[in-house]
């Protein structure tokens, strides 16, 4: 999800060099002494520059189809305290939600259940997770003054970037969903990216939500500041073997002598247990009552982050949460772009699943059998997909063994394709040419549904392409 | 996915060990396992993998050994147990048996891993490399000459740098990325059968030459004979193209 502001080149209209320029003359007056009427004054008057500013490049941004970014960037650059000031005196504060797998989906679902109790709920929505992707989507959302008609804030945040956002803005509460390798590349180390969402909890006011079953997650308890309540979501016994922490990934099912021994969770009372799923139907317990929901999202792992959804929401409703209406609310919730997001393709379904690291990858395969499906995996490696391929290798395609994969492509296409070879996994056609694959897949056994698993942007060219065919948001 | 395959019963049995699998697989490290097992199979050999982990008894035949690269607090999980099991290793090196140890195993098959704090983190001295906590990390494609095995294409990503003393041959040469420590051209180590590399990616399913290598080092040792029937795999000479010309 990288977006490049600082590449886009984007003429700036006068109007808003007069205002930056205004700006730097207010920064002159810093040295007035604080609390006094004139430092007040100049804030406000950098607050609504830097507002006006973001406003008019985004504007502009819009128009030339740019990054979502841009226009955050403006606005952070002429007042730095824009975001602590628009997202500070909200009335029910601000929740983060980070991890590896199930960001974008998790948000979603928060944002809906919360919506669903009446709350006006401000997120960043466009796909920018990262800080200037926040002040953007602010600036989108704020009147003129640069105040935002909102009771709270949901932010889907990037590990890396929610360890600068926690440090402006200290949420109220967070969400942690799971750490597993990814983007080792650019974060060096699983354990680092454990230490920045260990940064999250520690600045985390009121609640902290975790996943019981990630031992990296649950560890993060002992990071809550004194008077910060700490709470799970959970498996039931039953569904944990599903869902494999970053130590199990490793296949260890042909070795001699036996299994590894399961990496339990530690025992823990949990808020919300997914207890069951068996296609779209989910069964949880909430504080030790059994609830059964039919929802739109299919996917054990869409459904698990159904369960961290309503730990969350259950959390910030406290006593007041109107449980018919949040399992309302649930059952309405469709899934996030490309994230097992069903679409009609000459009058066929096809399925579009994100994958982007080896557990979310397994998980999908686990999640979505492949037998009256025709498969296309699609991998590419661009800075935001990852450069190294080492991941695949950490996958089993066992799965795909009996169906085949009809078409892979992507830039690593020849990559993907040999680690098929190597699970013995039978494999159609191979073209790096996304839209040919793309073009062929489609057209090809029109009875018979279609799955793509792909990369980030993969995905992106992919809907694209879509886009030409059928009605498809287009994110870009 | 199975351990035996159709001959099993009287096909030739080679016993193939992954070093710390559980603490030690940091980035596709299961591919090296993967990739040897196969290329053992279609030359009609049975593969048993056996893995070691801390605590665990080492087997009494073992004819080809994998490890790979661990995050800090799987490399402590491991050190006590590495340094006890340092001088079977040492042994079976000498004794010629095949081992590709990468990034983290890497490390700590050398003298020492010296941290920025100062620490000295010791290894078994099977190579004769030191390594040294870098400024920043070395990340990304990497192409390698090598004079034994041609074109070497790999990922890397480490922070320590890692430096050859008397007797250790490199693997070879960077012809892009910067190799064992950004500043003389070498990358990965050589010594007997063994070899180290910082490279995944992973490393042996698009360098065949590297995987035939260690796959003829165990067969003849075990077996005496080696018939090296060539294999045509698909998508190997493509992805091997692939991987050398994207960006860094």
């Amino acid at each position: 999800m990288e977006n490049s502001p600082e590449k886009t080149i984007i003429p700036i209209p006068a109007a808003l060099l007069t205002a930056a320029g205004i700006a730097a003359v207010c920064g002159g007056c810093r040295a007035a002494p604080p609390g006094s009427a004139a430092l007040c004054k100049v804030l406000d008057m950098r607050h609504l520059l830097a507002t006006l500013a973001g406003k008019t490049v985004r504007e502009v941004a819009k128009l030339r189809g740019g990054g979502s970014a841009l226009p955050g960037l403006v606005a952070e650059k002429i007042d730095p305290g824009f975001l602590p000031r628009v997202l500070g005196n909200l009335p029910r504060g601000v929740v983060v939600i980070s991890g590896t797998n199930g960001k974008t989906t998790t948000t979603k679902m928060v944002v809906e259940l919360l919506q669903g109790q009446g709350l006006k709920v401000f997120t960043n929505r466009t796909g920018s997770n990262f800080t200037r992707g926040v002040v953007a989507a602010a600036l989108g959302e704020s009147n003129l003054a640069g105040r935002l008609d909102a009771d709270i804030a949901v932010l889907e945040l990037d590990e890396a970037h929610a360890v600068h956002f926690v440090k402006l803005v200290p949420p109220r509460y967070c969400l942690l969903l799971n750490v597993m390798r990814d983007q080792l590349d650019r974060f060096g180390e699983i354990e680092t990216t454990a230490g920045f969402l260990r940064r999250i909890a520690e600045a985390t006011t009121g609640s902290i939500v975790l996943n019981r079953e990630d031992p990296r997650i649950a560890a993060l308890a002992t990071a809550a500041r004194a008077g910060t309540e700490v709470k799970y979501f959970g498996l039931s016994a039953q569904l944990r073997p599903m869902f494999p922490s970053d130590d199990d990934l490793r296949s260890n099912a042909a070795v001699v002598g036996g299994p590894v021994p399961e990496n339990h969770a530690v025992e823990r009372e949990a808020d919300v247990v997914l207890t069951t799923c068996e296609g779209s139907a989910a069964g949880f317990r909430l504080d030790g009552r059994q609830i059964e929901a039919e929802l739109r999202l299919t996917g054990i792992y869409n459904v698990y982050n159904a369960a961290a959804a309503l730990a969350l929401a259950r959390t910030v409703l406290g006593p007041d949460a109107d449980e018919d209406a949040l399992l309302q609310s649930l059952e309405a919730v469709t899934p996030a772009f490309g994230r097992g997001e069903s679409l009609t393709v000459n009058g066929q379904p096809l399925d579009l699943v994100l994958v982007k690291n080896p557990a979310g990858f397994r998980l999908a395969l686990r999640s979505f059998p492949a037998a009256g499906y025709r498969t296309m995996i699609a991998i590419n490696d661009n800075y935001a997909d990852g450069r190294d391929m080492s991941w695949l290798w950490d996958v089993d395609f066992d799965s795909l063994r009996e169906t085949g994969v009809d078409e892979v492509s992507g830039v690593r296409a020849n990559d993907m394709a040999l680690r098929l070879f190597y699970d013995d996994v039978p494999v159609g056609r191979v073209d790096t040419d996304l839209d040919a694959s793309l073009e062929r897949f489609i057209a090809a056994a029109p009875g018979t549904p279609k799955r793509i698993y792909c990369t980030y942007t993969a995905m992106l060219a992919l809907r694209r392409e879509l886009g030409k065919l059928t009605n498809v948001e287009v994110i870009a | 996915m199975d351990t035996t395959n159709p001959q099993a019963g009287d096909a030739p049995v080679i016993d193939l060990l992954q070093l710390y699998p559980r603490d030690m697989n940091i980035y596709g490290d299961w591919g090296n396992v993967l990739t040897l097992r196969k290329r053992l199979q279609l030359r009609g050999f049975e593969v048993r993998l056996h893995e070691y982990n801390p605590g665990d008894e080492f087997p009494d035949q073992v004819d080809l050994i994998v490890g790979g690269g661990g995050q800090d607090s799987g490399q402590n999980k491991i050190q006590t147990d590495l340094l006890a099991l340092g001088g079977r290793l040492k042994e079976l090196a000498g004794d010629g048996v095949p081992m590709l140890v990468i990034c983290g195993l890497y490390q700590l098959y050398g003298n020492f891993f010296k941290t920025h704090t100062g620490d000295i983190i010791k290894g078994i001295g099977l190579l004769n490399v030191d390594t040294v906590a870098g400024p920043s990390r070395l990340i990304g494609n990497t192409v390698v000459e090598s004079s034994e095995f041609g074109t070497v294409i790999g990922y890397e990503n480490h922070s320590g740098q890692t430096f050859l003393k008397e007797g250790v041959q490199p693997l070879g040469t960077v012809t892009k990325g910067e190799g064992n420590n950004g500043q003389d051209g070498t990358e990965g180590a050589r010594y007997r059968n063994v070899v180290a590399s910082y490279l995944h990616g992973s490393l042996l399913p698009k360098n065949p030459a590297v995987a035939d290598f260690l796959i003829r080092g165990a067969v003849l040792r075990r077996y005496g004979s080696f018939e090296d029937t060539p294999l045509e795999i698909p998508y190997e000479t493509e992805a091997r193209l692939t991987a050398a010309a994207r960006p860094r």
